[in-house]
């Protein structure tokens, strides 16, 4: 019991993270059917200059509580990914928003190519090991283990979903992010700025999206310049598994992933007698990918909309 | 390929005449201009298998408008193949008739094999749209590797990370492709051998690739890129033309690989990594999708420039700096996600599209070109 308790933890906690990157894909989804592929390696920028501002900081014997310095991380963080995003629409998305689909697919590749060879210039291509700041007690919580950092985790990812929801839902940016998604060109006759609201669309995703970064490094106490490529893509399937272009969707998609992840890496050694191990955890996603979109392209909550070609 | 400088039929039989010349002097030649030739004509050999690759690519990207970034796992599949085939891996359980099968059988089997995987990918993906589908063959290339990193347990496989090793050379008969092989005078280092090897593979997916380009099947793929419903509508069976673009670029893939194992004597799932789907693609883009010869262009361009860029970089960085800064690998994929995006910016048909292509992507431009000669003809002299 305890074992399965402990990996619905696991899973909740890598889960949520998974939600908050798959937020940043079906906001653009939304908005511009377009998969941001580069949105993983925003995700790998946000956790890389956390760790290195949090680095500058213990080299220069700056003492303050840990979780003073992580958010002084994440202060630094969040506007380089914000930026890196506004500049990604502005750059590779924006000129191609009238040609054929596969044209920004490929420029998105090639985004995502030069953000993580940039990475790997600056940082190295080495693992990059999360500063020990943060306090490691682990409390007892019905037989199964939780520190700290997971409970912190699950918070912040929890208050970041309502503030997002409280935002597209409730502020006139959210109402305008609303209308364009449902038809760019009546949003602007009614006199919504399309391009801002587009770019707002990006830099909040990208926001969000570095913070998930710092907690997948804090949380697998490890960060690296090709991380963002097989977050990014277990975050799109969460993405599609919940709906893609539906929010909650993707909350949804991404707990429910996280835990079908965290549990299948757990049993599958059993299940199949020893034959499969954990060593194909990651496997998961991909499977979980392959058979949503064959059985149900619409994901959980999604409506079944009109194929666009 | 056509040239639309080259006016008479005659003039063109003349240019392919020199052309094919060259091509079969080509290693005696660097031979004689470098001290390093061996490794340059390594390169080209290389630069021989990606263009395969390359136009395997083509006909599921450029023919079919189906992005596919799982392409690699096919290549990887034909390796694989031909190393269980031909190696010590699995000699203690493999019967004895089954071990080292003549070249050309095996070359076969490898085409079957990746052929199998395409069906397989192909299937569940028919439906999906662009991006997802795009999403889809990029985890399946994923899951492919996964498994031939993780075979080695409870029954060993593929080795594992480490990969296979001793895959035994080409033999012909009583020929091997192991050591230096003199005929008529001349000596035939292994490097030599597997160059006209490949090269003739090459020519004969080129051939078969131009031959299906205006045949009824590669116009067919044309069609379901531009519109499928319209496609659908003008009698085309979608589904399995579809199919047939997978299975047809995947067993090209599968034959590559074949020979990539034989020449390279070992594979390892390192080679078979995403970074190297998105090079191949990067080779269609840039070269110009849809297109042969552009496709060609693009993946020598892709394979040859990086490793001339590695003789030039670092001395010259050692001289401008007096360190080296930039690591050449690095610099190599910073310029092909480069190129990917400046060229779907500025030039989205390629260095060399093929000219439906260039109307497709610009319509004002050749609006009038087509009114005059017809977009058919037209493709069908210039190409």
């Amino acid at each position: 019991m305890d074992i399965f308790l402990q990996q619905i933890i696991n899973g909740l906690v890598i889960g949520s993270i998974y939600a908050l990157i798959a937020l940043g894909y079906t906001m653009v989804y939304g908005i511009m059917q377009l998969i941001n592929f580069a949105h993983g390696e925003i995700v790998m920028f946000g956790a890389m200059v956390t760790i290195t501002c949090i680095n500058v900081l213990v080299g220069n014997h700056i003492s303050l509580p840990g979780p003073l310095m992580l958010v002084a991380g994440l202060v630094m963080a969040i506007p380089v990914s914000m930026l890196l995003g506004f500049a990604i629409e502005r750059i590779a998305y924006r000129p191609l928003r009238r040609a054929p689909r596969l044209a920004p697919l490929i420029t998105a590749i090639g985004v995502s190519i030069v953000l993580q060879q940039v990475a790997s210039l600056i940082w190295g291509r080495s693992y990059r090991p999360f500063p020990n700041i943060l306090p490691q007690t682990v409390h007892n919580f019905f037989g199964a283990a939780i520190t700290d950092l997971q409970v912190a985790i699950i918070i912040l990812a929890i208050v970041l979903m309502g503030a997002l929801f409280f935002m597209i839902e409730r502020t006139r940016l959210g109402r305008a992010m609303r209308a364009t998604a449902q038809n760019p060109e009546v949003a602007g006759l009614m006199g919504v700025n399309i391009n801002s609201i587009i770019s707002m669309t990006f830099v909040t995703g990208s926001a969000l999206g570095a913070v998930a970064g710092v907690m997948v490094a804090a949380n697998y106490d490890q960060a690296h310049p090709y991380m963002g490529f097989l977050i990014g893509l277990k975050a799109f399937t969460a993405a599609v598994l919940g709906g893609i272009g539906n929010l909650q969707g993707a909350v949804l998609g991404g707990i429910t992933l996280g835990i079908i992840e965290s549990l299948g890496s757990g049993y599958l050694g059993d299940l199949t007698g020893g034959f499969l191990g954990s060593n194909y955890k990651d496997i998961f996603a991909f499977l979980v990918l392959i058979l949503v979109l064959v059985f149900r392209p619409s994901g959980l909550l999604g409506e079944r909309v009109a194929e666009r070609a | 390929m056509h040239f639309a400088f080259l006016k008479t039929p005659r003039q063109r039989q003349i240019a392919l005449f020199i052309f094919a010349a060259v091509l079969l002097v080509l290693p005696w030649g660097l031979g004689a201009t470098f001290s390093s030739a061996n490794s340059w004509i390594r390169v080209i050999d290389f630069a021989l298998l990606y263009i395969m690759l390359a136009l395997g690519l083509n006909i599921v990207v450029g023919f079919a408008g189906l992005l596919d970034l799982g392409y690699i796992a096919f290549y990887a599949v034909g390796a694989y193949m031909y190393a269980i085939f031909n190696s010590p891996q699995l000699q203690a359980v493999m019967p004895t008739w089954l071990q080292h099968p003549p070249f050309l059988i095996m070359i076969v089997i490898c085409g079957l094999a990746a052929c199998v995987f395409g069906i397989l990918l192909g299937t569940p993906t028919l439906k999906l749209r662009g991006d997802y589908l795009a999403i889809v063959t990029l985890g399946f290339g994923e899951i492919i590797r996964i498994f031939m990193n993780n075979l080695d347990r409870p029954i060993n496989i593929t080795n594992g990370p480490q990969g296979i090793d001793n895959v035994a050379p080409v033999h012909f008969f009583n020929y091997t492709f192991a050591k230096p092989i003199d005929f008529l005078g001349l000596r035939f280092e292994p490097v030599y051998l597997y160059y006209y090897l490949i090269l003739a593979f090459c020519c004969l997916i080129i051939f078969v690739t131009s031959r299906l380009q205006y045949s009824r099947i590669g116009r067919a793929w044309v069609a379901i890129r531009e519109d499928e419903i319209a496609a659908n509508a003008m009698g085309i069976n979608t589904r399995n033309v579809k199919l047939l673009a997978f299975a047809m670029g995947a067993s090209f893939g599968g034959v590559s690989g074949a020979l990539f194992a034989s020449f390279q004597g070992f594979v390892s799932p390192e080679s078979f990594v995403l970074m190297e789907s998105i090079m191949v693609l990067c080779m269609v883009v840039l070269g110009g999708m849809g297109n042969i010869a552009g496709v060609i262009l693009g993946a020598i361009l892709v394979s040859v420039v990086p490793e001339i860029l590695r003789d030039v970089i670092n001395p010259l960085q050692q001289g401008l700096f007096g360190r080296k800064i930039i690591d050449p690998e690095n610099l190599r994929m910073l310029l092909f996600g480069l190129a990917m995006i400046i060229i779907m910016l500025v030039r989205p048909e390629g260095l060399w599209p093929s000219r439906r292509r260039r109307a497709e992507l610009h319509p004002s431009a050749t609006i009038s070109e087509q009114e005059n000669a017809g977009l058919q003809d037209a493709e069908r002299t210039h190409g």
